[in-house]
């Protein structure tokens, strides 16, 4: 009897604590390269589920839900997703952030390419201009919204007044129909192709300057030398900008927001806007979610066929 | 003459390391001196047109009130009123503004820090079932627009209370697979020897990684940190939606509130702009070599 309460004992402690199959295994987990890679991911994998897993998935949920955050929801099927047919609002927000994207990226690039081309000199003053240049990336955005909108002012604006000196009479860029939207893709390439001038400025020092140098042997013009030895070395570089700022203008907000708070009329009205006044003036968020997610559609259309692109244009070796 | 001859001709004209621009596109060739005169003149031209912003922002947030809203706006401050920097301080909080900004930017970027650099170090150097697939889900989600969260996002923080705290506005952006992703490029990068050696010596997985992996990583980290850093001091939209009192907000929506109370006093406005962009320049001009270096070593520049 006592030598039976003494086994029921012993064994009790490990069948409490859930006994492993064979003695050890648990301490030998503990010490295992999966355990200690688990205890390395927990921190990042909890916010990663709360707060972006996560919320992709519920934005799937919601966009079928008719919602205004202080009533219970009901569901509403795919009756968001047919709204978005028959909103003008909407179609003119996606045409708005089209325009932006393929006009403000080219130019970027172009941008960002020519002055990154400027500063490849080696010349030892290069690094104080690179470093000016890249101060409006460093600005903040809403900060020098305002500035533009003192720099756009209709009659006596310096923009206007620059023009007035070659006898141009500007526009009311601001508020014209056909300007504001000109006039926020000019603030925004000035505010961001500082970012694509330090990774072109990567890019080209990543060249080696033997391929040069046996072009201009080979009788090359430096156009010729641009277009065989420049651009395609430099194209992994062009297709990170791309990707990125295609990604970027698509969800354009704060200088509209701020410079013209989408209008005049709907003219600026982005979709990123438009998703804000209809989830957070409107509480329609089942179709804010509806709309973010077409949105989603939209970016990853585009960044795919990018990426079909890429096999064909960009190259990755020498 | 003769020193300009040589100078064309001789080894001085590699100096213009770029052979595109020692000739015109004619292929008529200029000496180098001429050519980097050229090359001077057009650095200095761009780089004034792009600073004619931000220099129109200091000098109208120091001009009079009457100055500053004239029909004919003009330039230069006729006389500096400093006192405006006492005055936009005064119309807004904007100190305690900034100092929201410094805690949301800063919490946001102290916690993406360290647990990215954890889970990278994890997806570089440890091996354990279902690493691929899941770094394949992280990869996913880069392509995600922010917008598609915001709505769940600001569900959940409103559910937990947290609308208008700092958990509630910090934790939500703490976590981004972007962190995780450069990091772990450039984990993959060191070789391994070095942290097998520390092993071999007794150093248990941990050791190795905050007395081997990170202080090598450590530009790498700090490139992360100042990106992140910049991105949430100027960030809009969420404060905007997750803010709603002079507790937590920051510049980005201050600003806007500053707006909408005064109008268009300029020469204010501006100032408070001005001392919104200030912390960011000087920031960044400490930490650009980093950046710059962070660029190039993760090979977002080339190949």
């Amino acid at each position: 009897m006592a030598l039976e309460a003494h086994s029921a004992a012993r064994g009790a402690i490990p069948r409490t604590a859930k006994p492993p199959p064979h003695p050890g295994r648990w301490q030998r987990w503990k010490r295992s390269e999966a355990f200690a890679a688990w205890l390395f991911l927990l921190p990042s994998l909890v916010g990663f589920l709360v707060f972006t897993a996560g919320p992709v998935l519920a934005a799937a949920v919601i966009s079928l839900l008719d919602w205004n955050l202080f009533s219970p929801p009901s569901f509403a099927g795919l009756g968001n997703f047919a709204r978005l047919g028959s909103d003008p609002t909407f179609w003119t927000a996606l045409g708005n952030t089209a325009y932006f994207t393929f006009v403000s990226v080219p130019l970027t690039l172009l941008v960002s390419l020519g002055t990154a081309l400027l500063l490849n000199h080696g010349l030892r003053r290069m690094a104080i201009f690179r470093s000016l240049l890249l101060l409006p990336y460093a600005t903040i955005t809403v900060a020098v919204a305002f500035v533009w909108i003192w720099l756009y002012i209709p009659h006596d604006g310096l923009v206007n007044s620059v023009l007035g000196l070659v006898g141009i009479h500007g526009p009311a860029w601001l508020v014209s129909e056909g300007w504001a939207m000109p006039a926020l893709i000019l603030m925004s390439v000035w505010k961001s192709f500082g970012f694509g001038m330090v990774i072109f400025l990567a890019g080209l020092a990543a060249i080696p300057q033997q391929l040069y140098e046996a072009a201009r042997v080979d009788g090359a013009t430096p156009w010729q030398s641009f277009r065989k030895v420049t651009l395609p070395l430099l194209s992994p570089s062009v297709f990170f900008t791309v990707v990125t700022s295609v990604i970027g203008s698509f969800q354009v907000f704060d200088q509209a927001l701020i410079m013209t708070d989408g209008g005049p009329g709907a003219r600026t009205t982005t979709l990123v806007m438009y998703i804000y006044q209809t989830g957070f003036e409107n509480y329609d968020q089942g179709y804010a979610a509806a709309q973010s997610l077409v949105l989603f559609a939209f970016v990853a259309v585009i960044t795919g066929l990018q990426f079909l692109a890429q096999r064909r244009l960009v190259h990755y070796d020498v | 003459m003769t020193s300009d001859l040589a100078r064309a001709t001789g080894p001085a004209s590699a100096h213009v390391a770029h052979p595109a621009w020692s000739a015109l596109p004619g292929g008529a060739r200029l000496s180098p001196p001429a050519a980097r005169r050229l090359l001077l003149f057009a650095c200095f031209l761009v780089t004034a047109v792009s600073l004619t912003p931000i220099v129109m922002m200091v000098l109208v947030a120091f001009q009079s009130d009457t100055e500053s809203m004239s029909a004919r706006p003009s330039f230069w401050p006729s006389h500096w009123h400093t006192e405006n920097i006492g005055r936009a301080f005064d119309l807004v909080p904007l100190g305690r503004y900034l100092l929201n900004t410094v805690f949301f930017a800063g919490g946001t970027t102290l916690l993406e820090t360290v647990t990215a650099a954890l889970a990278a170090y994890a997806f570089a150097r440890l091996r354990f079932r279902g690493r691929s697939a899941l770094f394949g889900i992280y990869l996913a989600t880069l392509m995600v627009p922010t917008q598609v969260t915001l709505i769940p996002q600001f569900i959940l923080v409103a559910k937990a209370h947290g609308v208008d705290t700092w958990p509630g506005m910090i934790l939500p952006h703490a976590f981004t697979a972007l962190g995780v992703f450069l990091l772990r490029q450039f984990f993959l990068g060191i070789p391994r020897d070095y942290e097998e050696a520390a092993r071999l010596d007794g150093a248990n997985r941990w050791q190795a990684f905050t007395r081997v992996i990170v202080p090598l990583a450590l530009p790498a980290i700090a490139t992360l940190a100042v990106f992140k850093f910049i991105g949430q001091w100027n960030n809009l939209l969420w404060p905007l939606v997750v803010s709603n009192s002079d507790a937590t907000r920051t510049v980005a929506v201050g600003l806007q509130v500053f707006q909408d109370t005064n109008g268009t006093q300029w020469n204010l406005l501006l100032m408070a702009a001005t001392i919104t962009t200030v912390p960011l320049i000087v920031l960044f001009f400490l930490t650009q070599r980093w950046f710059v270096r962070g660029i190039t070593m993760s090979g977002l520049g080339g190949r």
